[in-house]
């Protein structure tokens, strides 16, 4: 106890004399989404490296973004990717690096149902477009034959507030789904054809239990976390699956093959048959040129320490991990960083 | 002060002008006065930035859709259509809803205080009231999730639906969050104002009114009601704009309980949205510049909002004082 008050203090007073005697105060800011695995790892890291200190705001990925632009940060963190414009108009090339993965998955209240329904592609994208209204349409019995599901209608819950799960999900929906693809798209908050919008995972899961017939989306991790019961999806192979960590990291194995050199990839519906179809990566923003060596050094040793040994942190906190082949490709990338 | 007085002696002879100067600041008039004017434009400062750096920030998205922004009721962050109709509706409606609750309630509330109630009653009651108003807003959000949302769903919609149906405000779906729920909470929310200064006001009008009027004969019902609330007026309507100041600009509490969607429709059941409650919802995770200028500009139309209803209601304080040497 003694000697780590005592380091404390010396960390403090380093801090405070900064820099001078190899001190590295890195400031991060971005996604809410991993922030418990974030500030894990960092608390972690930062105890094995006491020479370095990283201090990350979980302020929104749209907020890292323009922090990371304007250089008021080190580097940021996103749970979509930058899209080409946003590349554009920054002024340093940026690196997009995947840390954790993470899945949305469909959450319902129907009274006098109990069990996990099965969601097909076209399901999913018919309630949320508002062409399936009731609990019985023919695709929601067709794929749920021993279950008898009620005549009432559906109420569609979405997230209210611009978030990462929103961007998962519909780029889900956008890729299963033509007439959601032209007519809605994609984004952290989209113009919903139906439904009523909650703040948060809590206020969709709220909304969701409150109001009988409802249906909505969060995040695995939530629902895990909170006993939340929650549907299977039918995945590209036909399948319907359930989702777990192993299954969102057969997602990421499956999109792995085809991944691009800058890791902008969305893993929604990809091909396997055990990989579930709405996960998603989130991503690490880093600079492709750090002038200061002591940040660059740090920042790279750091990836690649979250690489192999932070990733043993992921499943405690139920996160997925990293499928291996995207492990090696990112360590590659690491010398990208000059 | 006897110490400051001797060294002032003991400094050389100031010039006259310089000489009642520092007279007028050793009597503390022109020090109070600075002071209080520095404070003052303060505000003044801080509010002309308020505005500079929102009109500012909004350029991409003015230019872009200029007064078309009131008129549109599209919101697609997706192909970046902006329009802040449903928005402005939302706010207004889930306003006048929570004051045609608050007003009449706040108000009954503060007469029964002021007039009938004992005084130590009065005192007590006043006091649980004033710490209502400070409760945080997040509490009110919740009380509204957990409680008015149920009864909403199960007791009172159904009950508004077969009494007053027939009216397009009561018809649609009703699934417990919607403009009516947001504007019983926002009422909830208000309410204390109102009555806390509506009572401070009724208090102070003087008793010799009461006592004329019953002298004349009037009842104590007619008394109150012909004799001190019109001459409290101008400061209950003083309450009333307060709470329409915290109504509009309320935004945790209503989004938790509007159903955040922005359309515009007849009904008081349907789902809504307000400026306060989708700039909150969506600026931390606005990623392009249009959104962000757009969300902004939100913020612009709300303070025009804010303005436009303040300079009204001062319309409205100035008229019924003209009109009102005499109550009637």
């Amino acid at each position: 106890m003694k000697k780590t008050i005592l380091v404390a203090l010396l960390v403090l007073g380093l801090v405070a004399t900064t820099g001078a005697d190899g001190t590295v105060l890195l400031n991060a800011a971005g996604a809410t989404f991993p922030y418990p695995i974030y500030s894990k790892w960092f608390d972690v890291y930062h105890n094995a490296h006491p020479n370095v200190q990283i201090n990350y705001q979980s302020i929104g990925s749209g907020g890292g973004i323009r922090q990371l632009q304007a250089g008021t940060v080190d580097f940021g963190a996103s749970d979509g990717p930058m899209s080409d414009e946003q590349l554009a108009q920054s002024k340093v090339k940026i690196l997009h690096f995947p840390t954790v993965l993470g899945a949305v998955v469909p959450t319902y209240n129907i009274p006098g149902v109990s069990g996990d329904l099965n969601f097909t592609q076209a399901a999913l994208a018919g309630i949320y477009l508002g062409k399936i209204t009731k609990w019985n349409d023919p695709e929601l019995t067709k794929a749920n034959p021993s279950v008898k599901l009620p005549g009432d209608d559906i109420v569609v819950v979405h997230r209210s507030d611009g978030s990462g799960t929103s961007y998962i999900f519909t780029d889900f929906l956008s890729k299963v789904s033509p007439e959601w693809q032209s007519k809605v798209g994609k984004n952290t908050s989209v113009n919903w054809p139906v439904g009523l919008g909650g703040k948060g995972n809590e206020g969709v899961s709220g909304l969701v239990k409150q109001t009988p017939d409802a249906i909505g989306y969060i995040e695995l991790i939530y629902a895990v976390q909170n006993n939340i019961p929650y549907g299977k999806v039918q995945n590209a192979a036909g399948k319907f699956v359930k989702a777990d960590l192993a299954g969102v990291t057969a997602a990421a194995a499956g999109a792995a093959k085809d991944m691009p050199a800058d890791f902008r990839v969305s893993i929604t519906n990809a091909p396997g048959a055990t990989a579930y179809p709405i996960s998603s990566f989130t991503w690490l923003l880093i600079p492709a040129q750090i002038p200061d060596a002591a940040k660059k050094n740090a920042i790279k040793d750091f990836l690649k320490w979250m690489l192999v040994d932070g990733q043993n942190y992921n499943e405690g906190l139920s996160y997925a991990k990293l499928p291996k082949p995207v492990i090696v490709k990112e360590e590659k990338a690491i010398a990208l960083i000059q | 002060m006897a110490t400051s007085a001797t060294a002032m002696e003991h400094a050389a002879p100031p010039e006259p002008g310089l000489r009642a100067f520092v007279q007028k600041l050793r009597n503390g008039d022109q020090v109070v006065h600075i002071i209080t004017l520095i404070f003052a434009a303060t505000i003044l400062l801080i509010t002309s930035l308020l505005v500079y750096e929102l009109w500012i920030n909004s350029s991409l998205s003015r230019s872009k859709f200029g007064l078309m922004f009131f008129w549109t009721r599209v919101w697609d962050p997706v192909s970046g259509d902006f329009g802040a109709l449903p928005f402005i509706y939302g706010t207004l409606v889930t306003a006048v809803v929570s004051l045609a609750i608050a007003v009449p309630l706040g108000l009954a509330a503060a007469i029964f205080l002021a007039e009938l109630a004992p005084r130590r009653l009065s005192d007590g009651i006043a006091f649980l009231i004033d710490l209502l108003a400070a409760v945080p807003s997040v509490i009110y959000g919740l009380l509204g999730i957990f409680i008015v949302v149920p009864l909403m769903r199960t007791v009172i919609g159904p009950a508004l639906k077969h009494t007053l149906g027939f009216l397009p405000l009561f018809s649609g779906p009703n699934y417990g969050v919607g403009f009516l729920t947001a504007g019983i909470v926002l009422a909830i929310m208000v309410v204390p104002f109102i009555i806390s200064v509506s009572r401070e006001v009724l208090l102070t009008v003087p008793r010799e009114q009461r006592e004329a009027a019953q002298a004349l004969g009037a009842t104590r019902w007619e008394s109150t009601w012909q004799v001190v609330v019109p001459w409290a007026r101008t400061g209950i309507m003083g309450s009333i704009f307060l709470a329409l100041a915290r109504a509009l600009g309320e935004t945790m509490a209503v989004t938790m309980v509007i159903g955040n969607d922005p359309k515009i429709a007849a009904s008081l059941f349907a789902p809504g949205y307000t400026i306060a409650a989708v700039i909150a919802n969506e600026f931390t995770e606005a990623t392009g510049n249009l959104y962000l200028s757009a969300l902004i500009e939100l913020g612009l139309v709300l303070f025009l909002m804010t303005f436009i209803l303040n300079g009204l209601a001062r319309l409205l304080i100035v008229a019924t004082e003209r009109g009102g040497g005499r109550p009637a």
